[in-house]
């Protein structure tokens, strides 16, 4: 069939394809635009000329000359690769989250998954951990926040269990937060207390090479299920009792999705410190561009929240001569786009 | 005879019921009582300003006194109680605290802003206890150690101590004038775990490093206090020194390969502050930075200050910390000041 002389072109199954097809080809063009971007542009002056020299001693076995080998394989590639390994883990637990609670407002953080990873970082700085005990200890203190908002949620029969997992997850996680100004009164105000903010608004600044390797397979894991079992989740947009007259297990499904969309968080959170925003307002956007439909949401939120996080963290590092915190940007640029969402009305869900 | 002592007692009555009106750093006219017998320290700073001055009059510590730190405050001091602090981040101190303590006086050493003048006041007002607030510059030392000695009545030992601080000034500036800026040296002040907090040229906590004839790299226009910078931006400013107290960071920064291309590291000029029992270049901002300066101008002008650091410490410590040094206790310093600091034990956290 050629394209032009069909009347309705996008009802047809071929055109829908190719269109969403060229929608995900442009995304992932344009990630990759962004990510060599922003490999040329920080305080150290580096052009694509020695970019690619660089690249090429590196391929060729020759030695690296000066800092431009350390500058680009040491510190600004990583830091590139996490801002797209945590703005894709987070847009995908965000919008396997608002798929699963079939409610727009949910973000990542609604089980206490952030909240629990940040007490478990401020108490590895309170502990004078070394970093890597204080991420070690927000990925686990953050998952296991998680695990006792569903153990809470299993325990206490309602007819409601999406609304008792929510509000179980408000209430520790509004636990966690007290738990964390606790440990701010008492830290030490010289070198704790600004540790502890500053870990607090996120930041990519720290990042190295050896915890991008860490964390991308703990990200890996926790997509793996998300992508292979994106047919049923969408099932469960339609609410329990029409997933279960579909034959899926509305029930045991969740624990998957939440267990995967949890692992993926607080991974990155534990590197990257609290980052809100990303996992609110970015699946919306997908939804805008790809629809509702989670099999084709949840690739068009990672790449969109990879190319988010990119540009706002290459902004942050970009911005001044000292780093802006990401949590800062991410807020002032998140929050009111949020609210004219919100003025838009619920159009595109569903 | 008798009439003669009677005339002396009612003098003495009368003097002593007479109140005075100073006027402190913020310029607030304050009326405090002729014989002050006990003070409340509002901050570790102020703490630290009364323990040198008189340290009988305390009436505890903000924060008490950890086991390293200990030996380095004169015995009955050691122990007094630790009342929490009253000001700046997160005050701790309970007002009905303050008062059971029953002090003359409320003591401030720090900011003179707007914030802290209308806090005293209202402290001032609902306690009906004077509250002075003194400058905490380290350029207004010298006028703190007046002030505060002539309110407390040990104006001699404030006068000795004021000159003491001045005859340093003094000292520096004048191998300063020789030195123009483009040859004095970069300094970069490394704080928290990772190395990348730092303060920026103008905040209270890197300003020894001006005074001490150094030249701070982190500058950021209109930004004031603590800041994160990343890798890349040490790398770019290159510092020749690093400052640090922080012994985790300092244990790590040689073997670190991001942080051995910059120049402090690989031609050694990293340095490790003691802290015991006060910070000596921050940590507090408050006097203890006094032999921090001596011992910083030492380390950036080698061949022009010769006084021996020893000698220097165990004057410091006597004069101003009431403490006389064992040997074995000025090893310690001393080795901790060339970067073999005492292990760091779990200690109790404050």
């Amino acid at each position: 069939m050629v394209e032009g002389t069909s009347p309705i072109p996008a009802a047809t199954p071929e055109t829908l394809t190719s269109h969403s097809g060229a929608i995900f080809a442009s995304l992932v063009a344009s990630l990759a635009l962004l990510m060599l971007g922003a490999s040329l542009v920080g305080a150290y002056p580096l052009a694509l000329g020695d970019l690619v020299a660089a690249v090429g001693r590196r391929l060729t076995g020759a030695a690296p000359q000066g800092q431009v080998d350390t500058i680009l394989f040491e510190i600004r590639l990583p830091r590139i690769f996490a801002a797209v390994l945590v703005g894709a883990g987070i847009a995908a637990a965000g919008a396997a989250y608002q798929t699963l609670f079939r409610n727009p407002l949910v973000s990542p953080d609604i089980l206490g998954v952030s909240t629990g990873a940040g007490l478990g970082a401020v108490l590895g700085i309170f502990l004078s951990l070394p970093v890597a005990g204080i991420q070690l200890s927000a990925f686990i203190v953050g998952l296991a926040t998680v695990g006792l908002v569903y153990s809470i949620a299993t325990l206490v029969h309602g007819r409601e269990p999406i609304l008792v997992l929510v509000l179980a997850g408000v209430a520790v996680g509004s636990l966690a937060g007290a738990a964390i100004s606790l440990l701010k009164i008492l830290s030490d105000p010289y070198d704790q207390l600004p540790a502890i903010v500053f870990w607090l608004l996120g930041s990519l600044a720290a990042i190295r090479k050896g915890e991008v390797w860490a964390t991308a397979p703990l990200v890996l894991i926790g997509l793996v299920p998300l992508m292979l079992l994106r047919w049923r989740i969408n099932v469960l947009s339609l609410g329990d009792e029409e997933a279960k007259a579909l034959g899926v297990e509305a029930g045991r499904l969740r624990f998957f999705v939440i267990a995967a969309a949890t692992l993926m968080t607080a991974s990155v959170v534990a590197v990257s410190g609290v980052i809100g925003w990303v996992g609110l307002v970015i699946p919306h956007i997908a939804r805008m561009i790809v629809g509702p439909s989670f099999d084709r949401l949840l690739p068009a939120a990672m790449l969109l929240g990879a190319s988010y996080l990119l540009v706002v963290d290459t902004a942050a590092r970009t911005m001044a001569r000292i780093e802006v915190p990401i949590g800062i940007l991410t807020a002032i640029i998140g929050a009111p786009f949020f609210l004219w969402l919100l003025a838009r009305g619920r159009e595109g869900w569903s | 005879m008798r009439t003669l002592l009677a005339v002396l007692l009612a003098l003495l009555a009368a003097a002593s019921a007479h109140a005075r009106t100073i006027a402190d750093s913020a310029g607030r006219k304050v009326e405090v009582p002729p014989q002050i017998e006990k003070v409340f320290a509002a901050g570790p700073p102020a703490s630290i300003l009364l323990y040198i001055l008189a340290p009988d009059k305390m009436t505890g510590w903000p924060n008490p006194p950890t086991a390293e730190e200990r030996p380095y405050i004169a015995e009955p001091y050691r122990d007094l109680p630790a009342l929490g602090r009253l000001t700046g981040r997160g005050g701790t101190a309970n007002l009905e605290v303050v008062l059971q303590s029953k002090p003359d006086l409320i003591l401030d050493v720090g900011s003179v802003r707007e914030t802290y003048v209308s806090f005293a006041d209202n402290v001032q007002g609902q306690t009906k206890i004077p509250y002075v607030l003194v400058d905490g510059r380290f350029e207004a030392t010298p006028a703190a150690l007046r002030l505060l000695g002539d309110i407390l009545g040990v104006g001699e030992r404030g006068e000795e101590l004021a000159k003491y601080v001045e005859r340093t000034f003094v000292a520096i500036d004048k191998v300063l004038a020789e030195v123009p800026m483009p040859e004095r040296p970069r300094v970069y002040l490394a704080r928290g775990p990772d190395g990348l907090e730092t303060g920026v040229v103008g905040s209270i906590n890197t300003e020894i490093i001006e005074r001490a004839g150094g030249r701070n790299v982190a500058e950021a226009a209109g930004q004031r206090g603590l800041v994160r910078v990343s890798m890349e931006q040490i790398i770019v400013a290159d510092p020749e020194i690093i400052l640090t107290w922080d012994r985790n960071f300092f244990g790590r920064v040689k073997q670190d390969p991001l942080w051995a291309g910059v120049r402090a590291v690989r031609e050694g000029r990293v340095y490790l502050a003691p802290t015991a029992p006060f910070g000596w270049i921050d940590r507090p901002p408050s006097l203890n930075r006094v032999i921090g300066l001596k011992w910083l101008a030492g380390l950036f002008y080698p061949d022009k200050f010769l006084e021996g650091l020893r000698e220097t410490t165990r004057q410091f410590y006597r004069l101003f910390y009431h403490v006389d040094l064992a040997e074995a206790e000025l090893d310690t310093l001393i080795a901790w000041s060339k970067g073999q600091a005492p292990s760091q034990q779990q200690l109790p956290r404050r």
